[in-house]
């Protein structure tokens, strides 16, 4: 059973990098068709970055990301702290609104969002689809995320230290300030990677909430690939792999420095 | 707690403060857009694809079969069609995963073992999608190593087939890690207790370990289930029109159709059936069952 079950474990492994192996394989051969190896090559991704919007794409990814990761990462924090500490009426349906966003299809959510959008834009005039709106769409999803991710965080936090810094004099703002949030910073810190990657990840919400002018990497990968497979796409795949595994990494190594 | 000592008014400030903003957040791009969603899809579909009135539940009547032609149950064909890729996903992925996160979870390596099945997880979606069109493709890596083996070349883009595969790929990692989590929790004194009363090696394995990682399992295979069944990205791309899901209506309804009412009487439908489904898993696995899923 033992050697049955490593068997199956090392072909599921070759299962989830065969892909990820094919397409940076793929990305630095010469021949434009097929997948025979004709030779080493650096031309896709000279390519790449001579394409003229792509920087502007990476740059409307990153924005996306950093802003609404930002957004969501305190008001999740927050969130997870009133649910924490307080009882209050309708508690409940808050945790149901909470755990909607997480579970629900996306398609569903970027439809609704999408409606949503419209209706605000024809009743005021605001909210063109563009930046903004992919942004709120993310926000939506992220803070359900972080919330819980820090919620999870604060179960596991020890009450007697927070009542020992109010029994020492502590108001709420200084308990918080110098007890709780060191406590609980690697769940903040954990949620706010995972939001940010959930935003970079994120197909869906941006497909149905994105304007002209709104391009995100992900939605011109998918624009192209309906066009046809090209070798600047495994280029740009095999750069975004890259940022990603270091990305994850580095923070791997930050949280379990704390 | 001593807070409790605190005003009324000071604590009210506190709560608004803290669960205020993001409960905000939360009503404005969630609630409110899925009641207008509910509107819509009691309205019809007006001139320049506007929504117009008067309220009417033509929409789900003709999601589920009554036309005015008369019963044609396109879409309900179409949603017992993505109800049984769903299923079909669900099993492969728990049939791959299962024995992995044991695997793992057992291993003198788990941690990098743990890391090497998250880290394709984390590359963008779309990538590892488009990773399998260029797999299968006609001049793709496979049909490449069968040529190289003299073999007739194999029709697997677009197909089922691919959507499948890319389905199970895609979803892996989110039944592995709660699985994974069951297994580290297991009480193994149960196994050898099984084991002292004379059970065999399927026997207490049935009786004494998969009972323990049955909430990793349950909580796996929603989050496997749920978003294969609304998916509408990958049977777009691997199925290339072959393939329609429930997924590929909504989006061709709020696409080029343009019948945002139909597409979000579908989307209810959708919705519905995902959030039976949530309360009925709450209903056994309660709340924590409900925190299993992040």
């Amino acid at each position: 059973m033992g050697r049955l079950l490593k068997l199956h474990t090392y072909l599921v492994l070759a299962f989830l990098y065969l892909p990820i192996a094919v397409i940076v394989a793929l990305s630095f051969n010469q021949s434009r068709f097929g997948v025979r190896w004709t030779g080493f090559t650096w031309q896709w991704y000279v390519r790449l970055f001579h394409h003229h919007r792509i920087a502007v794409y990476a740059e409307n990814t990153l924005i996306v990301a950093v802003v609404s990761t930002l957004i969501a990462t305190v008001l999740g924090t927050l969130l997870a702290l009133g649910l924490y500490r307080y009882r209050f009426r309708l508690k409940s349906a808050l945790k149901f609104l909470i755990y909607v966003p997480v579970v629900i299809p996306d398609i569903v959510m970027g439809v609704a969002l999408l409606l949503f959008f419209a209706w605000v834009r024809v009743h005021t005039g605001w909210l063109r689809l563009s930046l903004v709106t992919i942004i709120l769409g993310h926000v939506t999803f992220q803070v359900a995320y972080v919330a819980l991710v820090v919620r999870s965080r604060l179960a596991g936090l020890d009450p007697a230290l927070e009542e020992a810094a109010a029994d020492l004099g502590a108001g709420g703002y200084a308990t918080f300030r110098y007890v709780t949030l060191p406590l609980i910073l690697p769940g903040v810190l954990a949620g706010a990677l995972l939001a940010f990657t959930l935003s970079l990840d994120d197909f869906v919400i941006t497909f149905f909430t994105a304007g002209p002018g709104s391009t995100t990497l992900p939605l011109y990968i998918f624009s192209s690939v309906k066009r046809g497979v090209t070798p600047e796409i495994h280029a740009l795949s095999t750069i975004l792999i890259a940022v990603t595994t270091v990305g994850l990494l580095l923070g791997r190594a930050l949280l379990r420095r704390r | 707690m001593n807070r409790s000592a605190t005003s009324p008014a000071r604590r009210l400030f506190e709560l608004l403060l803290t669960v205020g903003p993001g409960a905000l957040w939360l009503v404005v791009f969630m609630l409110v857009p899925a009641l207008l969603m509910l509107e819509a899809s009691f309205l019809q579909r007006g001139p320049y694809g506007r929504l117009v009135g008067p309220y009417t539940v033509a929409n789900y009547l003709r999601f589920f079969g009554f036309t005015p032609e008369g019963y044609d149950p396109l879409y309900l064909a179409i949603l017992w069609r993505s109800a049984v890729f769903a299923v079909g996903v669900t099993v492969i992925t728990l049939l791959l995963g299962y024995p992995l996160a044991f695997a793992i979870a057992t291993s003198r390596r788990k941690e990098a073992l743990l890391l090497l099945v998250v880290l394709p997880f984390w590359t963008n979606f779309l990538i590892r999608i488009y990773a399998w069109i260029v797999i299968f493709q006609r001049h793709g890596v496979v049909n490449a190593l069968l040529g190289a083996f003299g073999l007739e070349p194999l029709h697997l883009y677009p197909s089922w087939f691919a959507v499948y595969v890319a389905t199970v790929y895609t979803y892996l990692p989110f039944l592995v890690l709660p699985v994974y989590t069951a297994v580290e929790r297991i009480d193994w004194t149960l196994l050898e207790a099984a084991q002292d009363l004379g059970a065999g090696r399927i026997r207490g394995f049935l009786h004494a370990v998969l009972p323990q990682t049955l909430p990793g399992i349950v909580a796996g295979v929603l989050l496997v289930f749920i978003p294969a069944l609304g998916t509408f990205v990958i049977s777009d791309l691997l199925g290339a029109g072959r393939v329609v899901l429930i997924g590929n209506v909504i989006q061709q309804q709020f696409g080029v159709v343009r019948d945002w009412a139909f597409g979000s009487a579908a989307a209810y439908v959708l919705m519905a059936l995902v959030l039976l489904g949530l309360w009925g898993y709450a209903r056994v696995a309660g709340e924590e069952g409900l925190d299993r899923l992040v």
